[in-house]
């Protein structure tokens, strides 16, 4: 391992270092290269384009960035969207990765690189994935070394968690906020380890380059504390976590407020109020180890006593406020979001809106082996690696991976935040491994040429191993800094040497033969090669899938199934440019990016009350539904529907959720109308209900057509109701697999008809009340 | 609409001042066939002009009436020499001209023969002339189910500033379905070809106007705007993109679209409908693809040959009448095919003007040549009129910017698909700036990172 020591140049290892120096940073080059081209599969299997569904959001603020400016953009009330509500989009998104690319796009062709913004849209996620690895190593560098940070940077390179997030055209939020993330920690623990303010700053800015990218920035505003906390708690305080901690917690504050999604939120809402508790505690702590080292110990029990009492007082209070504040909202003043990573069962029981979202599950366990392979078996030992010795930073990482465990367990989304917290304990268990494994085989082979020498090259071992265990010379540096602790230092020194040496010489007693050690090598190489060719295999087939153009590979070829750009195609060239489309919410991100026509709702689930309105109006008969899309000034309406080609995600086994949506708030949606002995089925056992509703029609409009019998191969069922004809919706559009069917409202009838024929009614048949009432009179 | 069957002639008095020449010409047989089985009319006119007068007669006069001059897309004559087994034809010159006493604003066009008709010579010209836009979708919109019929209104006879002393028009349809057709006796129909004449000795600017009533459901294809851009890079290759803003000019779609009958009933379902196209691109032509602004389109097939390449590729959907799509179609081809040395040490581009698409109207064609940076004087020769114009385009790290020639026209037919050339000096030196650039700034990258290790900032020594 690369561990630099400081000696003077010229000499062989000297020589040895800048020889290392170089390799590493050759490896590093290689290691982003490898993270950049392994997100390459989806251009080359499918092509260059934008994915699924929230990078098409992305991409249109960051067209509308590239075309009109940034104070534009800030000012950018969206009237596409959420007619006739309309939405800020300047206030109401995280702005971070829209400006990095429109920067980016911005500074390409400044210097006549003419790249659109679709590429540089495409791409930015694999770029920053590099930096996201060369962050890795930056951080687990500052744990254990430069060793384990290759190591880690290498696994994060290809871990496929990340990798589903952040394959080329996958232009999300997290696709630079995990660089954000691991860079603001990596300058968190670089300030914690040397003191220097110039990082603290550092830090700060990091973090508000996370606040602008990603709503989880909030993980690391509750994490750091949380660490800081512990290390108050078991006696680590030190100036140097003072500094790490408090600049972080006011320019972090106060940059945070700048960004207009977050605003005020980073002072009002319960997210940030541990960052607050722990900044007023760790001054508390500062003023007594300041306290503690003016005053004689007689003197500080007393003012001990005054301090602890007065400082209580104060938390007390400022809890007390808190409290009060927190109770006056609510929701406790926390997020929905938030609410549901500390109660999982919060969103089903409340909010199904969130509940209905994929990625708002919890995972199951086939999920964590799919995302993080072998490092769910490495990251104990990693662990392990991580309390021998345990420093400030390993215990940060710690810290990192056991929260990050819990939270991945609530939301299958939050896997991405513990990805990067395996591959650093995995690559620190991998580089430990490493260590020992070639340690002994090296003491093996020269103890078999050398016997005479071998007390020698067991010191030599043993220095190697304390230099390459983590303590660098700068963690020295800081050990020498703890004046604080000396006491305690230097207590736990003399115990820590003999244990050292009690381990070389365990080591030699224990040596395993050359046999085994090569065995244990070879056996840790094949776990590595397990991990790349699983991780290969998961880039290339499960997550590089641009989700809008479907493939199947049968007997006789490729087939591609691209209905969703056929039919958004023909909305945006086919339709007015100010007809409104009513669709369900998932699509509403694409309909306005690539059909550019308005749409009612879209995936910012920002308003439950009209996400209910349309989902009433998907779950109602045709003639009500007519009513609530007519008054919402609809013209068109699309539904997905995927049981000509069995795509199983299409809006009939979404429809339960629209049920439940609309009805928590229309509540004559009731979900017990559409199942049948509490099973959701659409064949002729279906309740009238459901085969009525105006969902049902539209996909299943002219179906039976098709085959004569109307089996649904999604379903695996005939349908229900197979002849039927729609009175107030024309058929418009169906695309070519009948994946995307668009539909127009038909026109208001004629009034004046509509008067003469009620006259008719009144007159021949004398159904109104009216008749009724005075026939027995006449 | 065979009920409205009159006849008249356009007797106008001609100032012998300004058409001296016209009295001195007579045709003696003017045979018109007019070809209406696409949305493009080809008109083929075959005139024997004889010179009735004393003076040698050196041009000749065509006449259109004004609804055919605005969608006139070409005029082309040649002269017929020789006896009918050594027949060869010898391309005129012709060019629009204004006429000051023009009649109803008649328009015209003058074609100069190449030689000067003597007194009492004759002459056999064949004229071809191509008009767009001609064909009237009446009804004007149609659901799914029906077919699309089509209006063309022209004259029985032909218009023309001569005597006539003999004539026939044929028109050609491409199906037997005619629904009506004017009568002006002589005419009958036979299958797809109805006869109108012959008619004997008709007065100069005799008119008579018919309306032939038919079905046509060959694809509509009109591409509103084209814009293509050739590239050329001196390292290699041309590289052309294609904008396309298609439509289809027919009837207009009315109703529902169901895709249903669509699949099952494919031949009296939309039969006005296209879903195929075909381009005709260059041989070894490479790296074709073939897209629209939200991605590619997976809907397409080349196949390359000796002489030419055809793409097959379709639309995302197929296109109904008044529908509308998008799309791209870019393509490579090698440079040492088109780009050739001129004696005078010049170098050219010789490339095909024109839309690629096979029978389909452009009704606006832009054509844009981008030249590497550094050349100079650029121009461009077409054989017909075109708007000139010149541009500055930035592309990989250029700085002072690549000439473009824009060539503007509208309304492009097949026809036009002529070579053109562009003229332009060229320094080869120039093809070097760019890698010199990139390698400078990367010694320099090094150099500054070589400097910054080696200089001590630091204001204390430690």
């Amino acid at each position: 391992m690369a561990a630099v020591e400081s000696l003077p140049p010229g000499t062989p290892s000297a020589m040895r270092n800048a020889f290392g120096t170089v390799l590493s940073a050759l490896i590093l080059v290689l290691i982003g290269v490898l993270a950049f081209s392994i997100r390459l599969f989806s251009v080359i299997k499918y092509e260059s384009v934008i994915h699924e569904f929230d990078p098409y959001f992305n991409y249109r603020v960051t067209q509308f960035l590239s075309k009109n400016g940034i104070y534009e953009f800030w000012n950018w009330f969206d009237d596409r969207t959420w007619y006739p509500l309309g939405r800020v989009i300047g206030g109401t998104v995280y702005p971070g990765l829209t400006l990095t690319a429109g920067t980016i796009w911005w500074v390409l062709n400044a210097i006549n690189i003419p790249l659109s913004v679709e590429t540089v849209c495409v791409f930015t996620a694999p770029v920053f994935s590099a930096f996201a690895s060369w962050a890795t190593y930056l951080l687990t560098k500052e744990v254990k070394g430069s060793g384990a940070g290759l190591a880690a940077a290498a696994l994060l390179a290809m871990v496929p968690s990340y990798i589903s997030r952040s394959v080329a055209g996958s232009y999300d939020n997290e696709a630079v906020a995990i660089f954000a993330l691991i860079f603001t920690f990596y300058l968190y623990i670089k300030t914690l380890n040397t003191g220097s303010l110039f990082y603290a700053t550092l830090n700060a800015i990091a973090y508000f380059y996370m606040v602008c990218s990603w709503g989880g920035y909030t993980f690391i505003i509750n994490l750091i504390p949380m660490h800081v906390l512990l290390c108050i708690v078991t006696g680590r305080y030190s100036p140097r976590l003072y500094i790490a901690y408090a600049p972080l917690v006011v320019l972090g504050t106060l940059l945070a407020a700048l960004v207009p999604v977050v605003g005020f939120n980073a002072v009002l809402t319960s997210e940030h109020f541990a960052s607050f508790l722990v900044f007023i505690i760790i001054h508390v702590v500062a003023l007594v180890y300041y306290i503690k080292g003016i005053l004689t110990p007689k003197m500080f029990k007393v003012a001990v006593t005054l301090v602890v009492s007065i400082g209580l007082v104060v938390c007390l209070i400022v809890v007390a406020v808190l409290v009060a504040l927190v109770a006056s909202s609510p929701t406790g003043g926390w997020s929905g979001r938030s609410l549901s990573l500390l109660d999982p069962t919060y969103a089903s029981k409340y909010i199904p809106i969130i509940a209905s979202v994929s990625e708002h599950q919890p995972p199951t366990w086939p999920s964590y082996f799919m995302d993080i392979n072998v490092l769910a078996f490495l990251v104990p030992a990693g662990i392990i690696a991580c309390f021998s010795p345990l420093s400030d930073a390993s215990s940060f990482v710690v810290l990192y991976i056991v929260m990050s465990v819990y939270f991945s367990g609530v939301m299958v989304r939050l896997m991405l935040v513990l990805a990067p917290a395996a591959c650093i304990m995995s690559g620190i268990a991998l580089s430990q491994a490493f260590d020992v494994f070639t340690g002994s085989i090296k003491y093996q082979l020269s103890s078999k040429s050398k016997d005479d020498a071998e007390d020698n090259t067991s010191t030599n071992n043993a220095q190697k191993d304390e230099s390459s265990s983590g303590k660098t010379d700068k963690g020295e540096e800081v050990s020498k800094e703890r004046s604080s602790k000396k006491g305690k230092k230097k207590e736990r020194e003399p115990a820590e040497k003999p244990s050292v040496k009690s381990k070389i010489v365990k080591k030699k007693a224990l040596v395993l033969p050359l046999e085994a050690s090569i065995v244990a090598l070879l056996l840790l190489i094949m776990l590595g090669a397990f991990y790349v060719i699983h991780c290969v295999w998961a880039a290339a087939e499960a997550y590089s899938a641009p989700s809008i153009v479907l493939t199947s590979q049968s007997h006789d070829g490729l087939h591609v199934f691209d209905d969703f750009r056929e039919s958004y195609a023909w909305l945006s060239h086919n339709t007015d440019v100010d007809d409104k489309v009513a669709s369900w919410w998932d699509y509403g991100y694409q309909t306005t990016a690539m059909a550019n026509r308005t749409v009612i709702v879209d995936n910012n689930t920002w308003n439950n009350t009209h996400i209910a309105t349309v989902g009433t109006a998907m779950s109602s008969p045709e003639k009500a539904a007519w009513e609530i899309f007519n008054s919402l000034d609809v013209k068109y309406v699309l539904v997905v529907f995927g049981g000509v080609i069995g795509y199983p995600s299409d809006d009939i086994n979404k429809f339960l959720w629209m049920v439940r949506i609309g009805g928590g708030e229309f509540p004559h949606i009731k979900e017990a109308d559409y199942l049948r002995d509490g099973q959701y089925r659409i064949d002729s056992e279906a309740t009238p209900t459901m085969l009525n509703c105006l969902m049902y029609k539209l996909c299943y409009y002219r179906f039976v057509e098709t085959d004569g019998k109307g089996y649904d191969r999604v379903r695996r069922t005939e349908i229900g109701k197979k002849h039927f004809k729609l009175t107030h919706f024309e058929e418009v559009f169906t695309s070519h697999h009948w994946m995307v069917r668009i539909y127009k409202l038909k026109p208001q009838k004629n009034r004046i008809r509509g008067r003469v024929k009620k006259l008719k009614q009144k007159t021949s048949s004398g159904v109104s009340s009216k008749s009724v009432k005075k026939n027995p009179w006449m | 609409m065979a009920a409205r069957n009159w006849i008249f002639a356009v007797a106008v008095f001609l100032s012998l001042s300004t058409f001296s020449s016209a009295q001195d010409l007579q045709i003696v047989n003017a045979e018109r066939r007019i070809d209406l089985s696409s949305h493009i009319v080809k008109a083929f006119l075959t005139l024997k002009v004889e010179n009735i007068g004393k003076d040698p007669a050196a041009d000749m006069l065509l006449a259109f009436p004004p609804t055919q001059i605005k969608n006139l897309a070409m005029v082309q004559a040649l002269a017929v020499m020789g006896k009918k087994k050594k027949k060869n034809y010898l391309p005129l010159d012709v060019k629009p001209s204004e006429q000051p006493d023009a009649p109803n604003d008649a328009g015209y066009f003058l074609v100069s023969f190449a030689t000067p008709l003597g007194p009492g010579e004759t002459v056999t010209l064949e004229v071809l002339y191509i008009l767009t836009h001609s064909l009237e979708p009446f009804p004007v919109e149609i659901t799914q189910s029906e077919s699309q019929l089509v209006y063309y209104r022209d004259s029985a006879v032909v218009l023309s500033p001569y005597r006539i002393k003999q004539q026939t028009t044929f028109f050609k349809t491409p199906s037997t379905r005619v629904e009506s057709f004017t009568s002006v006796e002589p005419a009958n129909r036979a299958g797809k070809e109805i006869k109108y004449g012959a008619y004997e000795d008709r007065a100069p600017y005799s008119y008579a106007p018919v309306i032939v009533h038919f079905e046509n459901n060959s694809p509509f294809a009109v591409v509103e705007e084209l814009v293509r851009e050739i590239e050329i890079s001196h390292w290699g290759s041309l590289q052309i993109t294609e904008n396309y803003r298609l439509t289809h000019g027919g009837a207009r779609h009315k109703g529902v679209f169901s895709r249903v009958e669509y699949q099952s009933r494919r031949s009296i379902s939309g039969s006005s409908s296209f879903n195929a196209l075909l381009a005709v691109l260059p041989p070894r032509v490479n790296s074709v693809y073939y897209r629209d602004n939200i991605g590619n389109i997976s809907t397409s097939h080349l196949r390359t040959g000796f002489k030419k390449s055809e793409l097959e590729f379709e639309p995302r959907y197929p296109l109904f009448g008044g529908w509308k799509a998008t799309f791209i179609i870019g393509y490579r081809v090698p440079l040492e095919d088109y780009l050739f040395e001129a004696p005078d040490g010049r170098r050219y581009l010789n490339f095909t003007f024109g839309c690629p698409l096979v029978e389909t109207i452009v009704n606006k064609l832009t054509l844009k040549v981008v030249l590497p940076e550094g050349s100079k004087d650029p121009s461009a020769v077409l054989p017909f009129a075109v708007n000139q114009d010149l541009q500055v385009k930035y592309s990989y790290l250029d700085i002072v910017g690549r000439t473009v020639v824009v060539l503007q026209k509208d309304n492009v037919v097949p026809t036009h698909s002529v070579p053109f050339q562009v003229y332009y000096t060229f320094k080869p030196i120039y093809m070097l700036a760019e890698p010199l650039m990139l390698v400078s700034a990367f010694f320099f990258v090094f150099v500054t990172s070589l400097a910054y290790v080696h200089i001590d900032l630091n204001i204390v020594k430690k």
